[in-house]
């Protein structure tokens, strides 16, 4: 291989820092005493002791994490059984339809999606709060976990589960014991997604929301609608450390079991 | 598998189909089709071809364009690089990780950034300029927009690179080929489906942000998300807003058909 030019390599320090600053940007001002993001007083930790002590924000923090969780964890048990009768479809057009279904909420503007939300849940009248958003979470993650599941079936060789019947398996010692172990990798890794896209979305959860309820994203439109306010440079610390933590812990996760399958197919 | 036993599991799945997909679908168009005090009407679809409207809509289309432009511009060089990095696994991943950063706080950021007292323009002044207002420009806007959606085009053209074969360009070279012409010709033509699919991940969202417009671009710029919004939440004229979305749909539907991937695929 090739070594980069000093070109090549000044261009890509370049996007990653540009990716970056903002925010690094945004954590910098987060310790400033001053009350903007414009010039550095001292070093204070006092908005993120504002953050801790802002009972409404932590509320509002739960009630994100809350959300977060129930709708991965619903989405993950529907996707995962929509994938696996996805694929016991046998007529080819019936399957590419319902795949075709599926894809529909993954590109759909979020708009849309939380525009024909809000008319869906008036129409059937739900209450517009914390049943609305996290219904609405849980429809917008079923079809990330589907696509995640699905490889996993599909490279899973059927005559794994014909052994199974052959030597007295039961239905669902076949699913319990033989497909949902094989397929667990993809199960996880769709509930991740499921929990990352329920934390970072807004759009949707903006439109359906009522005025008691209200999630991290929408809180921080709000107030940063309302102008500069370093508490959310505080909250823009957290969610940045526990972020990179999460990465951290996920790709240790993923080698730990890229490895232990590689050992298991020694 | 025994098809009789498989069926059961898809009846929740099912059931999510019918009152996720397709009836928020059926309820836009239905409503597309009311008036203010809920009578059948064709009025909002003859009002969307107004000039008020088609104005809104080409200038959505233009930004729309303008972002996914740029964010090809930029993207692809950065792909392209980082296939020839060491770890290039884990370059990719620091790439992604800015991307899981809520939006709102990027958006957020970019508040302080470009405004009147913020970095750049104390950068201006350095240069012996006076600050600007950067902040409720187009420019802004672009830049914002650009900048959330680098990562979504990074990983779909960094995917296809990395697939692609590099004998294929050792063979270009050994043929005569300039890098230019290798690249014109082999590599552009073997990633155009990651091409397509990044196009496809930032153009559809770029024509209905709302929130940045909001946030960055003042009132200066109106998506037709920006639009949705306005009619669905502040005037509560869920009709006309439905029709703007029915129209959002088509235009998706008709991007998606453009940048439709070769089922063939580069390799054979």
């Amino acid at each position: 291989m090739k070594k980069l030019s000093a070109a090549s390599k000044a261009y890509l320090v370049l996007v990653f820092a540009v990716l970056y600053a903002p925010i690094l940007y945004l954590i910098f001002y987060s310790f400033n005493s001053g009350g903007n993001m414009n010039n550095f007083e001292s070093f204070t930790l006092e908005h993120y002791q504002a953050v801790f002590d802002d009972s409404r924000l932590i509320v509002i923090l739960i009630n994100t994490v809350i959300v977060a969780l129930l709708s991965g964890l619903i989405a993950t048990v529907i996707g995962t059984l929509g994938a696996i009768g996805i694929v016991s479809i046998k007529d080819k057009k019936m399957r590419n339809t319902l795949l075709s279904l599926n894809n529909v909420l993954i590109v759909s503007p979020d708009v849309v999606i939380g525009a024909s939300f809000l008319i869906l849940f008036t129409m059937i009248g739900v209450k517009l709060g914390f049943a609305s958003v996290l219904v609405s979470h849980v429809a917008f993650s079923v079809p990330i976990v589907v696509l995640m599941v699905l490889p996993k079936l599909l490279e899973m060789n059927t005559s794994l589960i014909d052994a199974a019947r052959d030597l007295g398996a039961t239905k669902r010692d076949v699913l319990t014991r033989v497909i949902l172990p094989y397929i667990s990798p993809g199960i996880f890794a769709g509930f991740f997604m499921a929990l990352t896209y329920s934390l970072d979305d807004f759009a949707v959860t903006f439109f359906v929301t009522g005025n008691g309820f209200s999630t991290l994203s929408v809180e921080i439109y709000s107030m940063a609608r309302a102008g500069i306010s370093l508490t959310v440079n505080a909250i823009s610390g957290l969610v940045f450390a526990i972020t990179v933590l999460v990465v951290i812990g996920y790709y240790f996760i993923n080698q730990r079991t890229k490895s232990a399958m590689a050992e298991g197919q020694r | 598998m025994n098809s009789k036993t498989a069926k059961a599991p898809l009846i929740p799945y099912l059931f999510w189909i019918i009152l996720f997909v397709i009836a928020p679908i059926a309820l836009i168009l239905y409503y597309s089709l009311l008036d203010l005090n809920g009578h059948f009407t064709l009025a909002n679809y003859a009002k969307f071809f107004t000039p008020v409207y088609l104005k809104m809509t080409l200038s959505s289309f233009w930004y729309a364009f303008l972002i996914t432009l740029f964010t090809l511009i930029f993207a692809y060089p950065t792909a392209y690089l980082l296939t020839k990095t060491k770890h290039k696994r884990l370059w990719l991943m620091l790439i992604i990780i800015p991307s899981w950063i809520n939006l709102l706080l990027k958006t957020y950021a970019f508040i302080g950034i470009f405004g009147l007292y913020g970095p750049i323009n104390a950068l201006i002044e350095v240069f012996g300029f006076n600050p600007k207002q950067i902040l409720f420009t187009d420019f802004s806007f672009v830049f914002v927009a650009v900048y959330i959606f680098i990562p979504f085009m990074i990983i779909p053209i960094f995917n296809s690179l990395d697939k692609m074969n590099p004998s294929l360009i050792f063979a270009a070279r050994d043929l005569g080929a300039s890098a230019w012409t290798t690249f014109r010709r082999v590599v552009f033509p073997l990633t155009i489906d990651g091409v397509k699919a990044g196009i496809q991940v930032t153009f559809i969202p770029a024509l209905s942000l709302f929130m940045i417009t909001r946030l960055i671009a003042g009132n200066q710029v109106i998506t037709l998300g920006t639009a949705i919004e306005q009619q669905f939440l502040v005037s509560q004229n869920w009709g006309m807003g439905s029709t703007i979305a029915v129209f959002l749909i088509v235009f998706m539907l008709l991007t998606m058909l453009v940048t439709k991937q070769n089922s063939k695929g580069g390799r054979a």
